[in-house]
């Protein structure tokens, strides 16, 4: 059974910090189909359209009819674990620093599909350490790795107590237990639940920003006076707020949730002038830029600082980030922009090591929502959304149904969901 | 009865080896420049004459055989590259074999050299293959270690081998390699040394991994006759096989392409395994050897074990293994580690062996492994020769 993880001791300032290494990142183009779906949670491999063959390592064609139609194909993951190691020995710093390392080979089970006459394919997964010897069932799982790119990673077949502590998985997760966390605005009805939700998923300490300490906010009080909470300055408008802030706490922040946003409700013609577009852009876009700015650097530089590191950088977005909600035009297009700067964020964050997870939730059961029917995600739904994928191996999460069945329209064809979107009243 | 044509009338001759280093600071093409040069010089012939070139390599990016023969300033009318690590030897055998016999060459030169510098190796895991970029090098491996780490663990626990079993051959090796001026361990090994080094992937261990260097090795393919003519001894080819991707969809390895061909292998050769005197096996991992003992036909599946307990296998044993050292004890450079075998058969047929000769030794099996891309050896080879006389 993993060991439950004990809180490591303050460090010696003294002590050099680690330098952040990678496990190796360089893939084939094919291969991008697994970190695809595993960005989004989801174990897939392809599967041969004509014969029913399941693939990996991934291919170019079915390696038993040759068909070129391999589809991407959600896996159950289970299956049983052949053989294992521990290695002891590696070529790659990163892993010669975490020494020693459990893998293990899986075979697939694909009993459940009976139209396939072929066997499954053999796995080799980074194996957890409540798996039991070999043979055994086990489940295997797509997930990131530091590399940003997909891995294979075996769990027992059930949960066991503390496997979340596994230091195998806490390589490939961000969970926040014994982390420390800002959390960018606490004033908000998300920036509450998120905090109180980290709170409860262990994290050690949670800064939470306060933009304007006059505004009397339900719930504030409430947030202030958690034990485990410290109130900082952070208002994302004002540069010298967020330089502040960084100089003050940036270099103990390992996972950051950026929850500030402006949002209001219009259409392209409901409002006159550009003012409420301005401040949209300026908090929901700029204000993420000069986060990024200013944090980005020091959580890099901290990203494999013990085993308590920096390890996450979390945007909420909107799946209106996507296409361009009509109804709130311009409220979509700060969130595009946001979007677009985050994707930016993450190619940056990734040279470290630090996670980037975006989160695309639709309508949320907020004010300025009022008018929209349901389903919208609740703040705490949001709250618990976020701290699983902090626990996950994933980076883009789409909470609630509208959001996934936005998703999924977009991706069938974004062209057609612009004028589904158009339409709607 | 083999329905293939033999390989009457085709001869190998003139191993070379040139002595191995664990780290060079020259290139893949000085190796084989120095293999070439030592073919001529005791071959007797010109380098004008190797009008048959077939040669690989693993450190020659981005060259390839064509490099090889416009830096050596050959120019032959046959010429193959054979990027296919631990059954080349094997291979380039077979096709220059084929390539005299119907006269598309004379003289055919078969040369494997590599070089090693200091970061060669890892860079040569990081991009070995397209399935082992994706699937294996980025879970830290460091390359086949750990493939060959699953498949003793499955074999152990399938069919009770044990690490004294593998300690035993590789002890043996180590005592052959003794005699053998080029291996680069030089010191003996005891089991209780075997047994108490330290871990690289469970269960391999230290001794259980073949130490990467620089060094080549060739020979050359040609008629008898002209053999005869140049008084330069030589063995005969009295079968071969190869076989690449066998047993796909295996879970794991637990047995290599020997086991479909090995009927054609003795019916060409009309020999069965009790013939044979000794077998230079592929080995870079002792459990490669017990497959082929049993894949090979020498005792059933699951028995390579126990075969190993009842077996000696120095020169001068029971079953003689790797009479030079095998590459556990001589080095692994590179793709020459798939010519080591090869060399030292013709060396022991034809009475030539730097090392320990094995007593009478009349015919000589060699086994070829190669290609770890993903969770497994892709290509198994072997041959048989026999003294030539």
């Amino acid at each position: 059974m993993a060991s439950p993880l004990r809180r490591s001791k303050r460090k010696n300032p003294v002590i050099r910090t680690r330098v952040p290494q990678l496990p190796p990142m360089a893939r084939s183009r094919i291969f991008l189909g697994l970190t695809s779906a595993a960005a989004r949670g989801v174990f897939e491999l392809q599967v041969c359209r004509e014969c029913g063959a399941i693939q990996y390592p991934p291919r170019e064609a079915c390696h038993v009819c040759l068909s070129d139609g391999l589809d991407w194909k959600e896996q159950s993951g289970a299956g049983q674990l052949v053989a294992h190691t521990m290695l002891r020995h590696a070529m790659e710093n990163y892993f010669r620093e975490r020494l020693p390392w459990r893998l293990g080979i899986v075979k697939l089970d694909v009993s459940d599909d009976l139209r396939n006459p072929h066997p499954a394919p053999s796995l080799i997964v980074h194996l957890h350490g409540d798996c039991p010897e070999p043979p055994a069932p086990v489940r295997v799982f797509a997930m990131l790795d530091r590399s940003g790119q997909a891995i294979l990673v075996a769990l027992p077949e059930k949960d066991t107590p503390h496997m979340t502590d596994d230091l195998q998985m806490r390589e490939m997760t961000c969970d926040p237990k014994f982390r420390k966390s800002l959390v960018t605005d606490g004033k908000s009805p998300v920036g509450q639940a998120v905090v109180k939700e980290l709170i409860k998923a262990g994290s050690d300490l949670v800064w939470v920003g306060e933009a304007a300490p006059w505004k009397k906010i339900p719930g504030w009080d409430e947030i202030k006076a958690l034990q485990d909470v410290t109130v900082v300055d952070l208002d994302v408008t004002n540069p010298d707020s967020v330089r502040r802030c960084a100089a003050q706490i940036g270099q103990k922040v390992d996972i950051l949730i950026n929850t500030a946003e402006q949002h209001r409700a219009y259409r392209i013609d409901g409002r006159h002038g550009t003012e409420n577009a301005r401040a949209e852009m300026e908090i929901n876009y700029l204000g993420l830029l000069r986060l990024a700015q200013e944090f980005g650097p020091v959580m890099r530089s901290r990203a494999a600082d013990t085993e308590i590191n920096a390890v996450a950088w979390v945007n909420i977005l909107s799946i209106y980030a996507l296409s361009n909600n009509p109804n709130q035009s311009t409220f979509s297009a700060s969130k595009a922009a946001a979007h677009s700067l985050a994707q930016g964020i993450r190619a940056s964050m990734q040279q470290a090591g630090v996670r980037v997870i975006n989160i695309f939730p639709g309508p949320l059961d907020v004010e300025w929502n009022q008018e929209l029917r349901p389903p919208k995600v609740s703040p705490n739904a949001l709250a618990r959304e976020i701290v699983k994928a902090l626990r996950g191996g994933a980076e883009d999460v789409y909470p609630g149904d509208i959001a996934k069945d936005w998703y999924k329209r977009w991706r069938e064809d974004p062209k057609v969901l612009e004028r589904e979107l158009a339409f709607a009243d | 009865m083999s329905r293939r044509q033999p390989y009457d009338g085709i001869v190998v001759t003139t191993p070379v080896s040139v002595p191995y280093v664990r780290f060079s600071t020259k290139g893949a093409h000085w190796w084989i420049g120095r293999a070439l040069a030592t073919l001529v010089e005791d071959s007797g012939l010109t380098k004008e004459q190797f009008d048959g070139v077939c040669a690989t390599s693993m450190s020659l990016h981005p060259d390839t055989a064509v490099g090889i023969v416009q830096h050596h300033g050959l120019s032959p009318r046959w010429l193959d590259h054979i990027p296919m690590g631990g059954v080349s030897g094997i291979v380039a055998m077979r096709r220059a074999a084929r390539a005299v016999q119907s006269g598309d060459a004379n003289i055919v030169a078969c040369i494997a050299g590599d070089t090693n510098h200091i970061d060669s190796f890892r860079q040569g895991l990081e991009n070995f293959s397209q399935f082992g970029k994706d699937a294996v090098y980025p879970l830290g491996t460091g390359g086949p270690n750990a493939s060959f780490a699953f498949l003793t663990d499955y074999y152990m626990r399938e069919y009770g081998a044990t690490r004294k079993d593998f300690g035993k051959i590789c002890v043996a090796q180590r005592d052959n390699a003794l005699a053998y001026p080029h291996a680069l361990f030089k010191a003996p090994l005891t089991l209780d040394e075997y047994m108490s080094a330290r871990p690289i992937a469970d269960p391999i261990h230290l001794f259980d991994c073949v130490m990467p260097c620089a060094g080549a090795e060739a020979y050359l393919v040609m008629r008898e006759e002209q053999s005869v003519d140049l008084g330069l001894k030589f063995a005969r080819i009295l079968g071969t096989i190869e076989r690449h991707n066998a047993f796909a969809d295996d879970p794991i390895q637990y047995r290599g392409g020997w086991a479909v061909d090995r009927e054609d292998l003795y019916g060409m050769a009309d020999l069965t395994p009790g013939d044979i005197d000794f077998f230079e096996t592929y080995d870079d991992y002792p459990v490669i050897n017990m497959l082929q003992f049993e894949d090979l036909g020498f005792c059933d599946k699951g028995e390579g074990p126990d075969f190993v307990r009842r077996h000696t296998m120095t020169t001068d044993g029971s079953f003689p293994i790797n009479t030079s050292g095998g590459q556990l004890s001589v080095g692994q450079a590179g793709a020459s580690g798939g010519f080591l075998g090869i060399v030292e058969a013709i060396r022991q047929v034809t009475g030539q062996a730097l090392g320990n000769p094995v007593p009478d030794a009349e015919i000589g099996l060699v086994g070829g492994f190669g290609m770890i891309s993903y969770d497994r050896g892709v290509c198994s080879a072997a041959a048989i020769l026999a003294a030539g006389r």
